[in-house]
C-alpha cells in the first residue's frame, strides 16, 4: 500500500449526494488513504479542477444537466495524464448495462462505504478509459468539444463553432475567434451533431444557425457555382456540386 | 368519504344517466333500433330514409324526455337496490311512453299506433340496453381491478426512490431532524402508491401527496427547482383518480428540472369552469435532438385511468411550446360526499 492518499474529485450535481459522497470518503480514509482533492457540481467545474488538482480518481456521476458524466470523462482523457474514472449513477438501466459490457467500475446510490473503498483500492491497476468505447456509451450529443492544450482541457462549445474540415488527419474545428485540431471522424461527428451541422461538401460540415446565405461564383472554381456565407467569417466554404441541394432547401 | 369507482360512470351494475358517454351510446342505440325497424317496415330501400325520419319523429320525444327524467331520478335510483331499480326504471319508461301515447293521439297527424305494442317495444328495448350497460360493466370490472395495478405501473420512478434515500442518507449525520421529515415524506408516498388506488380521491389529498413528493425533490434540487401553486379557484373537495397528479409532477420535473443548468418554474393550476375540473401543469423544456419519450407512459396510463373512471367527459391533452411542455387534464366536477 502506498503511502500517498489518492487524491479524489467528487462530480455529482445535486448538494446532499455530494455530502454524502464527502461522509463516505471520511470513512474509508480510515483504511485506505483518501483526500478530497475538490467537489463540482457540473462537468465543467469538474475539468477545471483536473487540470489544476492533480486528481488521481474522479468519481462522476453520469446523469447531470449540460455535460453529463459520460461527456466529463471523455474530455478529462485529453488531460496529459487523465485521472481514473469511478461512475456514479442511482439508476440508469442504459449505462449500467453499459458499464457491466465494457467492465468499467461503476457505483449504485446509495454508495456503501465498503463498496466504495472495494473501487477505489483497485483503481491503481487502472488504465485510462477507452475513447471509443466511451463514445459508444454517450447517449446524447455532446455539448462541448475538446482538444488538449499544454495540459489543459479546452472546451469548444457547440454553439460556437461555425465549421468543421476533415483535413488529413485531422479535423479543422473553426469558430470566430480561432482554429482547433481535433482527432474523431467526420462522419461520427455528422452522426453525433445532425441537428446542428450539415454537410455542404464531402470534407466541411457547417453550422445550420451560422449560415447567413450562399454566393455564386464562377464555374471556373472546379467546385460547385455555389459557396457557404458564414456569420463572422471571411472565409467562404465551397458547397460541392453532390450537396447542391442544401442551397435550396436553405431558402426554403 | 371516496366514491368507489364502481358508483361511477358506466362501471356500476346502473349506469349514471348524466355521463356523456352513456347518453351518446343510448341515443346511438336507439336510434339504430329505429333505423334497423325502418328497414323491416318499407318495401323498396328508397324508402328507408324517410321511413326513418317518420320513426325517429316518434321515437325521439320519448328518448329526450326518458333520458331527462333518468338524469333528474338518478340519485333516487342509484339508492335502491339494483332489481328495484330496474323495475323502477322499466316502469318510468312505460308510463312515459302512455303519457306521450295519450298526448301525442290528441294531435291529427300521428296515426293512433297501439299503446300495447308500443309498451312491449319500450319494456323490451329499456331491457335491452340495460342488459348492455351490465354486461358492458362486467366486461370492465377486470380492467377496474387492474386499475389499481395501473397506479402502481404510474410508479415512482426508481431513479427517484434512489436519489432521495442517498438524499436522506446524506442528512443523516448533519441534520437528523430533516431526514425525519423526509423519511416521512417518503412513507406517505409509498403509502399513497400501495393504497386501494381504485377509489376516487379528494384532490385536498392528491396536492398533500405531490407537496411531499416536492418536498424530497427539492431537498435534492434546492433552488433549482421553483414550484408555483395557482389552487385560489380550487374546490378542495373534487374528486380526482388517486395518483393523476404525482406522476406528472415527476415527469416535470425529471424532464424539465433535473436536465436543464439553470432553475427552473414548475406551475400547477387547477381550477373549476363550466362545472369541468381543470388541472394544468406546466414546465420548461427545451426541445433539442434528444427527444426522451420516457414520458409518454405515464402519460398513457393517466389517460387510460382517466377514461376507466369517467369514459368520455374526460380527457388529456399535451401542447409542446417552444420553451414549455404542457399537460392538461379536464374531467368532470365530481363533488365528494
Amino acid at each position: 500500500m502506498t503511502a500517498a492518499p489518492r487524491r479524489v474529485l467528487i462530480v455529482d450535481d445535486e448538494a446532499p449526494a455530494r455530502s454524502r459522497m464527502r461522509d463516505l470518503l471520511a470513512d474509508v480514509n480510515a483504511e485506505l488513504p483518501v483526500v478530497v482533492a475538490g467537489e463540482a457540481a457540473n462537468g465543467r467545474d469538474a475539468l477545471l479542477i483536473a487540470e489544476v488538482g492533480d486528481v488521481d480518481v474522479a468519481l462522476l456521476d453520469v446523469r447531470m444537466p449540460g455535460m453529463d458524466g459520460i461527456e466529463v470523462a471523455r474530455h478529462l482523457q485529453q488531460l496529459a495524464a487523465p485521472p481514473a474514472v469511478i461512475f456514479t449513477t442511482a439508476y440508469d438501466a442504459y449505462a449500467i448495462q453499459a458499464f457491466e459490457l465494457h467492465v468499467i467500475d461503476y457505483l449504485l446510490k446509495p454508495i456503501k462505504a465498503s463498496r466504495l473503498q472495494e473501487a477505489l483500492s483497485r483503481v491503481e491497476q487502472k488504465t485510462g478509459l477507452n475513447p471509443k468505447i466511451l463514445r459508444s456509451m454517450q447517449q446524447a450529443p455532446r455539448s462541448c468539444l475538446s482538444v488538449g492544450e499544454r495540459g489543459r482541457v479546452h472546451l469548444i462549445p457547440l454553439e460556437e463553432i461555425l465549421f468543421l474540415r476533415a483535413e488529413l488527419k485531422y479535423i479543422t474545428v473553426c469558430t470566430a475567434a480561432r482554429e482547433f485540431l481535433i482527432e474523431e471522424s467526420l462522419v461520427q461527428l455528422e452522426e453525433e451533431f445532425a441537428e446542428r451541422f450539415v454537410r455542404v461538401h464531402r470534407n466541411c460540415l457547417v453550422a445550420c444557425a451560422a449560415i447567413r446565405g450562399f454566393e455564386r461564383v464562377g464555374a471556373e472554381s472546379g467546385e460547385g457555382p455555389w459557396q457557404v456565407v458564414l456569420a463572422g467569417l471571411e472565409e467562404r466554404i465551397p458547397v460541392s456540386r453532390r450537396q447542391q441541394h442544401i442551397v435550396r432547401e436553405f431558402a426554403r | 368519504m371516496a366514491r368507489s369507482i364502481n358508483h361511477i360512470a358506466n362501471a356500476g351494475p346502473l349506469p349514471d344517466f348524466r355521463n356523456f358517454g352513456i347518453l351518446l351510446r343510448i341515443v346511438l342505440i336507439v336510434n339504430g333500433i329505429a333505423l334497423l325497424a325502418a328497414l323491416l317496415q318499407v318495401p323498396t330501400l328508397r324508402e328507408w330514409p324517410a321511413q326513418f325520419t317518420e320513426n325517429a319523429a316518434l321515437v325521439e320525444p320519448l328518448l329526450i324526455l326518458s333520458l331527462l327524467v333518468l338524469a333528474a331520478a338518478g340519485d333516487t335510483l342509484r339508492r335502491l337496490p339494483y332489481a328495484m331499480a330496474i323495475v323502477a326504471i322499466v316502469a318510468i319508461e312505460l308510463a312515459l311512453t302512455a303519457a306521450l301515447h295519450f298526448v301525442t293521439s290528441g294531435l291529427f297527424f300521428f296515426e293512433a299506433h297501439s299503446l300495447p305494442r308500443w309498451l312491449c317495444v319500450v319494456a323490451l328495448a329499456t331491457g335491452m340496453l340495460l342488459g348492455y350497460f351490465d354486461l358492458r360493466g362486467r366486461a370492465l370490472s377486470p380492467a377496474l381491478a387492474e386499475a389499481r395495478l395501473q397506479a402502481l405501473q404510474a410508479r415512482i420512478r426508481p431513479h427517484f426512490l434512489f436519489n432521495s434515500i442517498n438524499a436522506v442518507l446524506s442528512l443523516v449525520r448533519q441534520e437528523p431532524r430533516r431526514a425525519e421529515a423526509a423519511l416521512e415524506d417518503l412513507a406517505g408516498l409509498f403509502r399513497a402508491l400501495m393504497a386501494d388506488n381504485r377509489k376516487l380521491t379528494p384532490i385536498s389529498q392528491e396536492i398533500e401527496l405531490c407537496r411531499q413528493y416536492l418536498e424530497l425533490e427539492q431537498l435534492r434540487l434546492g433552488e433549482r427547482l421553483q414550484v408555483e401553486w395557482h389552487t385560489e379557484n380550487m374546490p378542495p373537495d373534487a374528486l380526482v383518480p388517486p395518483l393523476a397528479l404525482q406522476p406528472l409532477l415527476e415527469n416535470a420535473v425529471y424532464h424539465g428540472i433535473e436536465p436543464a443548468e439553470t432553475p427552473g418554474v414548475v406551475s400547477i393550476n387547477i381550477h373549476v369552469a363550466r362545472d369541468r375540473l381543470h388541472v394544468v401543469l406546466r414546465n420548461p423544456y427545451r426541445l433539442t435532438g434528444d427527444h426522451h419519450v420516457g414520458n409518454k407512459m405515464a402519460l398513457a396510463n393517466i389517460r387510460e385511468r382517466l377514461q376507466l373512471h369517467f369514459d368520455v367527459a374526460a380527457e388529456l391533452t399535451t401542447q409542446v411550446g417552444e420553451n414549455t411542455f404542457e399537460v392538461r387534464m379536464v374531467m368532470p366536477y365530481l363533488k365528494a360526499e
